[in-house]
């Protein structure tokens, strides 16, 4: 059974090729456009991997991380944190509460698929 | 005596006369009448008439003569040696002139001990002060450096001090070229401080309310300081106020300037370097789009175009950030602030205003924050407020300790979890504290600083915490060193100032005149390789301390190893310590001579042995172009002047005489801290034998120096 992402992210001319990459890698992709769809959709669906990105409408994604950190059957849910300001304030805030990897936009495609394999486990 | 005397002879004359006198009347009588035993009789009475007013006589001369005498001796005591004593009475007539005389020595005594009360109780005062105001000085973030007209430096404080420490990179030791007593144009140059003081006696002379004057300015070693500029002014005997010095205000600016020419840099990196990229793509794309027939093989081209400068351009701004990350920071003005400090002060507003108890968990002692302190202790009460009135603590704990380049500081509560949507809306709404509400909202606060927030919690402990990432101080700005920041020792003076150099505005008198009291001196002492120079030993350690108005001067020391260049002498060794790895390194002598003839500029120098060290140095004359002119006082020398009987004159012997402690001693920088306070001992000691300039002293020095060759 292939692995499932739930892409969480606002701007669709990222999603656009988030998506298309994804699914050429062989996951199974769904898309959230804020915080609270992200966690409802996280909960119903059990994603394997969260592709989080920091700046959502309605709950950020700082929120998203530790609310679903907070949930123990979500525990198993790897998160991968995505932001365009690259702070190390932030990504020590990101860390902190829960994100296993962070990466800072723009990244190369290639990079970001590794990086999903990697903490798919595959 | 002479008085009682010449009172004597009269008498004896008078006497004479009398017996004369008698004599002529009985010789005409028995001339006259021949007569034996009338004769015997005359001479019986004769004798009567002579001695019957000696004893009336002894006693008016002990009365009228002696005893006045007498007063005048022990009155004469009375002003000068024994000013205790008064005079004894005497009876009649005496006792009311001897009454007199001693109600007014009591009167003067009075009067003397009143005006010395005074004198002292002002003394006093004067002195607690200065030593406030020293005080004061060395507790300001900013650099301060206060000049008589002569550019003399009369006062520093300990940032100022740091500001122009030599730089850690360079492994030659320049001492300080701050110092008390030096020219303030060692640092700055000299026409820019002349330049501002004109415009300060222009200001001055019109009367303006407030005179300033303002420029920035490079120093020799490259740092860009701002500097204020404020004129002191002191009255003449008339009244006329004029200026007698001036206060310089230093900002190191290098920092903020670098970093505003950095944001430059960003900004054309990111506008101009990425013009030509989007132009590359632009031009692609536009062109895919608009020759939608056009062959695979143009088609893979122009994608390539797009990919390859696509990838420059996020390639660029992934460097931009990493390399500018500080300088995109907010520009919030921040202040430098001891992280315990802070902690401190919002402890005690913790605990007087919410009367909610705290606690320090753990606190990194060393960790210096970059602050707003007033909004973040702002922001800290209003944290505390929210967790008193949704949790009911009653204990707040405080833990500080670094995080890499960021200082994590946590508020620590045993209990309840803060839900994320808690946390954004105390975040976002304006912060209301003791029923005040501020402008800022705790977002604010935490965005000035850079920072972040976050909740989190420790299961096992049930311990929840609010971590703050706060900026701190990279070590390179050095906050004050914590020496600088203890309080004064009860009793002990700061050795950042001397206002008695005020008094020197004019040095009128050629050096060699003046009073060796005053004079300003270099205490120096070297290790070398071996006791030959000729024979091609080296010097491999100097030390040295400054002497300025009778104090010595520990902060503005010189020390610096020396690299011989040949082998160390086994016995030379045995003496200094150093052994050849510590001089792995070490710069040569040829490096090290320029740095100390500065650190020697304008001081008289003073070693023990002096012709041993100078020796050396003078080896050095030649191919360093380096000439030590200034005159030389050798303490050995002025130990043979001022104790000649002594046999030993070697430093352990002179200091153990004088009573100087001889800590630290066989290195160059401890030998020349106790040959310094040595010489300081000397001086009165000096003084006392009636050498009191630089010209006697070298005189008297140079005797003893042919005296003790003729052994």
């Amino acid at each position: 059974m292939s692995k499932s992402v739930l892409i969480v992210d606002d701007e669709p001319n990222i999603v656009i090729s988030l998506e298309f990459l994804l699914r050429r890698a062989g996951y199974e992709v769904a898309v959230a456009g804020d915080g609270d769809a992200a966690l409802k959709m996280a909960q119903q669906q059990r994603p394997d991997l969260l592709l989080l990105d920091v700046m959502l409408p309605v709950k950020n994604g700082f929120v998203v991380c530790q609310e679903i950190r907070a949930h123990p059957e979500l525990s198993a849910v790897k998160i991968l944190m995505l932001t365009a300001k690259g702070r190390d304030t932030e990504m020590q805030k990101g860390m902190a509460l829960g994100a296993d990897a962070y990466m800072t936009k723009p990244f190369a495609t290639k990079d970001l698929v590794a990086k999903v394999r990697e903490l798919l486990g595959e | 005596m002479r008085a009682a005397a010449s009172f004597a002879l009269a008498l004896g004359i008078v006497s004479t006369c009398l017996v004369a006198i008698i004599a002529a009347c009985v010789a005409i009588f028995s001339v006259a009448t021949g007569g034996e035993d009338l004769w015997l009789l005359l001479i019986l009475l004769g004798l009567v008439v002579v001695v019957l007013p000696v004893l009336p006589l002894r006693w008016a001369v002990r009365r009228y003569v002696a005893e006045p005498l007498q007063l005048a001796d022990e009155a004469a005591l009375m002003l000068t040696v024994h000013r205790a004593s008064r005079l004894s009475p005497r009876g009649r007539p005496w006792d009311g002139l001897v009454a007199v005389v001693n109600a007014l020595a009591d009167q003067r005594d009075a009067l003397e001990r009143d005006v010395d009360a005074q004198i002292r109780a002002a003394k006093a005062k004067l002195e607690e002060e200065k030593n406030r105001l020293a005080a004061l000085m060395s507790e300001l973030a900013q650099s301060v450096v206060v000049c008589n007209l002569d550019g003399r430096i009369l006062l520093y404080n300990s940032r100022a001090r740091q500001e122009f420490k030599p730089l850690a990179s360079d492994n030659v030791s320049s001492g300080a070229l701050l110092g008390l007593g030096r020219s303030v144009f060692s640092l700055f140059e000299r026409n820019r401080i002349v330049h501002a003081l004109e415009e300060l006696q222009r200001q001055v002379h019109s009367e303006a309310s407030q005179p300033r004057a303002n420029f920035v300015t490079a120093t020799h070693s490259g740092r860009l300081i701002r500097v204020h500029m404020a004129p002191v002014m002191s009255a003449d005997a008339q009244g006329r106020q004029s200026i007698s010095g001036y206060v310089l205000l230093l900002d190191n600016i290098t920092r903020s300037v670098e970093n505003e020419t950095r944001r430059d840099l960003v900004l054309q990196q990111l506008t101009e370097g990425s013009r030509a990229a989007l132009a590359n793509i632009r031009a692609a794309v536009e062109t895919l789009q608009n020759y939608r027939d056009m062959d695979q093989v143009a088609r893979e081209r122009f994608l390539a175009v797009i990919a390859e400068e696509v990838s420059g351009l996020g390639g660029r701004i992934n460097q931009t950030l990493d390399q500018h990350a500080d300088s995109l920071k907010s520009r919030w003005p921040l202040e430098e602030m001891a992280g315990s400090d802070l902690i401190a002060a919002a402890q005690r507003r913790i605990e007087a205003r919410l009367s909610l108890a705290t606690r320090v968990d753990e606190l990194d002692a060393q960790l210096w924050l970059h602050v707003d302190s007033y909004s973040l202790i702002q922001a800290l009460s209003y944290l505390a407020t929210r967790l008193r009135e949704s949790f009911d603590i009653r204990l707040l704990r405080f833990r500080l300790l670094p995080g890499g380049r960021l200082a994590h500081l946590d508020l620590i509560w045993t209990g309840a979890a803060v839900s994320s949507e808690a946390l954004a809306s105390w975040e976002s709404e304006a912060m209301n504290l003791y029923g005040e509400d501020t402008p800022l909202s705790l977002h604010d606060v935490i965005d000035r600083h850079g920072g972040e927030i976050w909740f989190q919690r420790e299961r096992a402990t049930q311990q929840a915490y609010f971590r703050l990432l706060l900026p701190t101080v990279a070590p390179i700005d050095g906050p004050a060193e914590s020496a600088a920041r203890t309080p004064l020792a009860h009793g002990s003076r700061p050795e950042y100032y001397d206002f008695d150099l005020f008094k020197r505005a004019s040095q009128t008198h050629a050096q060699d005149e003046r009073l060796l009291s005053e004079l300003s001196y270099t205490a120096f002492d070297t290790e070398t390789t071996g006791l030959e120079p000729s024979a091609g030993d080296e010097i491999i350690q100097i030390g040295a301390v400054r002497l300025i108005n009778g104090r010595l001067l520990r902060h503005e020391s010189f020390e610096q190893l020396i690299d011989p260049g040949r082998p160390l002498g086994k016995e030379s060794v045995a003496i200094h310590g150093i052994v050849a790895e510590m001089l792995v390194g070490a710069p040569s002598i040829a490096r090290v001579l320029p740095r100390f003839h500065q650190f020697c500029e304008d001081t008289v120098l003073v070693a023990h042995n002096a012709a041993f060290d100078l020796r050396f140095l003078a080896m050095k004359e030649e191919a360093s172009g380096i000439r030590f002119s200034q005159p030389v006082l050798d303490t050995l020398l002025l130990s043979a002047v001022v104790h000649p009987h002594h046999e030993s004159h070697r430093l352990e012997a002179i200091a153990e005489r004088l009573g100087v402690d001889l800590l630290g001693r066989h290195t160059a920088l401890g030998d020349a801290i106790v040959t310094g306070e040595v010489f300081l001992k000397m001086i009165p000691l000096l003084n006392a034998m009636g050498i009191f300039t630089l010209k006697q002293a070298l005189a008297a020095a140079e005797q003893t120096y042919y005296a003790r060759l003729r052994y």
